[in-house]
């Protein structure tokens, strides 16, 4: 009986405890641009074989890659919300924010673009064709980085989208999932260059409007504060950072390509 | 020292709103076989189980001899009319009542074998117990119930699912097992039977205990009219 | 749009075909969340569920309600209360289990032990109905009596522990927000589908939608031939 309850203890632990690992990871807890796109799968193993250090990236909206991080579930946060960054930062959950790489949101829609899109001559008049069309608008409604930029568009137009508009969809959810949505309903959105050109159910849809500064999308990395949190993985964290805004991880990240495109810019200043 | 004999007092049972019982007095004496009789719904079962222990009475006492009462129980054993066997072997069916009580393993076959064997079923022992016949299974259940050698054997109308032959090698084995030494106290609506079976014999009606006395006497000259009408055949509930 | 893209179906093959080698570790872990889930769930669940059949206890009628009604649990509900126990931020937080298999051990461990234990509950209770008095008659305790119905119902059982297995392989809700679908670390079948999903992989997302029902064939398979289910056992002399 003894033996039994022994074994079986000793089977939970080997089961429920988190094996040990040689050289100790960092959580990165991203947004599902950056990873879904595969620029960490072509950056990080480049990291990793310089550091030896391995990265486990958990890629969320950008709303819950920050609670995440706040909690201190996660060792650096890279996301693409500049609002959201410095008050997490301001807030004492984060070291400093750093920029990293850019790149721009567009605009998509259905090829016949009912509430011509593309003719417009700025992204603020593109979503108010959009409005004015009464034409069908997916939004994340999740509090993403997309979604708050997407927000700041129809604030700017001085438009207020809710749910009783019945053109503008509020999903919930993230951006994969929302152009699934989109695709099928026929509708716009706003979605970040990368996760469109890596994104394959494109269905009939294509970029309608783009190149606005407005559209403008930066990304910034921080590290979890280990005075908040002092189990975060703080050297190594801080190696990652380096590493990124290094020259070699400027170019790995400038050397990514998809589909025989650059789907993101370095921007790093350089640091000390 | 002995469980019996077995007294009970005024027992009474109700149940929605009716008396199934009624003021039951008897006592079950040792060394006999002694076989409650009555037609359907007398309450025969259920006198049965409460001199068992499985059923409380609202009113009335039941006492065995002794004042060991867990001591008593153990010393009895009970089969039902439709045998319940284990999903496992018909040894292991056999044995069942003995792993119980904690008996080791060496003693607990030794004696299931034994007990199969005097009740015929020894080539079985290997099988899955469920595809023995109806028959079968209940010599597996006297078996089981001879292996706990008990001082009193409960049965309550062990060969009223069963066909003639079978119901021969029950009441057979009955025998055997009272030859051995257990009380047999059972119950039956069978004529036929309580002639072949009983030495003592209650007749139960309605729930009250209209006639106790030996088989031999209650058979050629009962004392009561309910008796005299039952064994005419007329008494059908 | 479907023309030149390969179906689903010849994905899947060229994936199983080849050993893909990020299939097989997502596959790998698949099972072994689940299996461990399963395991401590059964571990729990099924003498939770045969106590609460055999025990008698002032509230049980409402404690088998609540029983059953937590069967319906939400997993991404669970997978919530887990990551606010496990998080850094939590009460759990000093165990570093969050986004760790571990995590999602003990979420789908909390999704599924309702299942096996009202099942187990259920089963054990038909059990208990028809063996209770030839068991009280042997003299067996409510805790032997528990392990008596569990073995005996060890085939219906089963089926409840299949029962928990299947609601564990195809969820992802718990497994998402507690495991995180870290490449190589806590990535699963569900949570790759939803993953190739969102990317607008669809034909990729199917092709993995029909390994995992695959996989949990597989598995009912090899359950059902250890346990000989539905194998005539020599029913008739």
């Amino acid at each position: 009986m003894v033996i039994r309850l022994a074994a079986t203890l000793a089977i939970a632990a080997h089961l429920l405890l988190p094996q040990a690992v040689l050289a100790d990871p960092i959580t990165l807890s991203s947004t599902t641009s950056t990873e879904n796109s595969g620029l960490f799968e072509h950056i990080l193993p480049k990291f990793s074989a310089e550091t030896g250090i391995k990265v486990r990236v958990i890629a969320v909206g950008t709303g819950q890659a920050i609670r995440i991080a706040r909690n201190g579930d996660a060792d650096v946060l890279l996301v693409h919300h500049r609002q959201s960054e410095e008050t997490f930062v301001a807030e004492g959950f984060g070291v400093e924010r750093i920029p990293v790489m850019y790149n721009d949101f567009v605009v998509l829609g259905p090829s016949d673009d009912p509430a011509d899109v593309a003719t417009a001559a700025s992204a603020l008049e593109a979503f108010q064709r959009i409005r004015d069309a009464d034409a069908l608008f997916a939004s994340r409604g999740d509090d993403s980085g997309t979604h708050k930029a997407e927000k700041g568009m129809w604030q700017a137009a001085g438009i207020m989208p809710g749910a009783r508009d019945g053109w503008y969809r509020e999903l919930g959810a993230g951006m994969g999932a929302t152009l699934n949505a989109a695709v099928a309903m026929g509708a716009y959105t706003l979605c970040d260059r990368a996760t469109w050109i890596s994104f394959t159910n494109k269905g009939a849809h294509t970029v309608v409007f783009e190149g606005d500064p407005a559209l403008f999308n930066q990304y910034s990395v921080i590290a979890v504060n280990p005075q908040r949190h002092p189990h975060v993985n703080a050297a190594a964290a801080d190696a990652f950072i380096k590493w990124l805004t290094s020259w070699r991880g400027q170019s790995a990240i400038s050397g990514f390509r998809l589909h025989g495109v650059q789907l993101f810019f370095p921007n790093a200043s350089p640091r000390g | 020292m002995s469980i019996l004999p077995l007294e009970l007092e005024d027992v009474t049972l109700s149940a929605g709103g009716k008396r199934l019982l009624d003021g039951v007095s008897m006592t079950i004496g040792g060394g006999r076989r002694t076989v409650i009789l009555g037609p359907n719904g007398a309450g025969k079962s259920l006198l049965l189980r409460i001199c068992h222990g499985l059923l409380r009475p609202d009113a009335g006492t039941v006492g065995w001899l002794g004042d060991d009462a867990a001591d008593a129980r153990s010393r009895q054993a009970m089969v039902f009319q439709r045998p319940v066997m284990l999903r496992r072997s018909v040894l292991a069916n056999a044995a069942y009542g003995l792993q119980l009580k904690g008996i080791g393993r060496t003693e607990r076959i030794a004696r299931a074998e034994q007990a199969l064997r005097m009740t015929g079923l020894a080539d079985h022992a290997a099988q899955d117990a469920r595809t023995l016949s109806v028959g079968e299974q209940q010599r597996l259940a006297l078996a089981r119930a001879q292996s706990l050698d008990p001082e009193v054997l409960f049965l309550d109308e062990p060969t009223a699912s069963l066909d003639p032959g079978a119901t021969g090698q029950i009441e057979e084995l009955i025998g055997r097992i009272h030859g051995l030494g257990a009380a047999i106290v059972m119950t039956t609506h069978d004529l036929g039977q309580a002639r072949r079976v009983a030495d003592e014999v209650v007749f139960l009606h309605k729930g009250r205990v209209v006639e106790q006395s030996p088989a031999e006497r209650f058979f050629r000259e009962p004392t009561h009219d309910l008796s005299r009408a039952f064994l005419r055949g007329e008494l059908l509930w | 749009m479907t023309g030149e893209e390969p179906s689903a179906f010849w994905i899947a093959i060229q994936l199983m075909a080849g050993l893909d080698a990020e299939l097989t570790d997502i596959v790998g872990r698949s099972l072994r969340v689940s299996l461990s889930a399963v395991f401590f769930a059964s571990l729990i669940g099924l003498p939770l569920g045969a106590a609460m059949a055999v025990y008698r206890f002032p509230g049980r009628r409402a404690a088998v309600v609540l029983l059953n009604a937590l069967m319906g649990l939400p997993p991404v509900f669970i997978g919530l209360i887990v990551y606010l126990a496990l998080s850094r931020s939590g009460p759990l937080g000093v165990l570093g289990l969050l986004f760790t298999p571990g995590a999602m051990i003990i979420a789908q461990t909390l999704l599924i032990t309702p299942i096996v234990a009202a099942l187990s509950r259920q089963i054990v209770r038909g059990l208990f109905e028809e063996y209770r008095e030839q068991l009280c008659s042997l003299g067996a305790g409510p805790g032997q009596m528990m392990m008596t119905l569990l073995w005996d119902g060890r085939v219906m059982l089963t089926t409840a522990v299949m029962a928990g297995f299947g609601r564990a392989i195809a969820e992802v809700g718990a497994v998402f927000i507690v495991g995180g679908n870290i490449a190589y670390a806590t990535r699963v079948m569900t949570t790759a589908i939803s993953l190739e999903t969102s990317k607008g992989n669809l034909a990729l997302a199917l092709a993995l939608g029909m390994i995992l029902v695959l996989m949990a064939l597989a598995v009912n398979a090899g359950v059902a031939l250890l346990t000989g289910a539905g194998r005539a056992r020599g029913r008739l002399q």
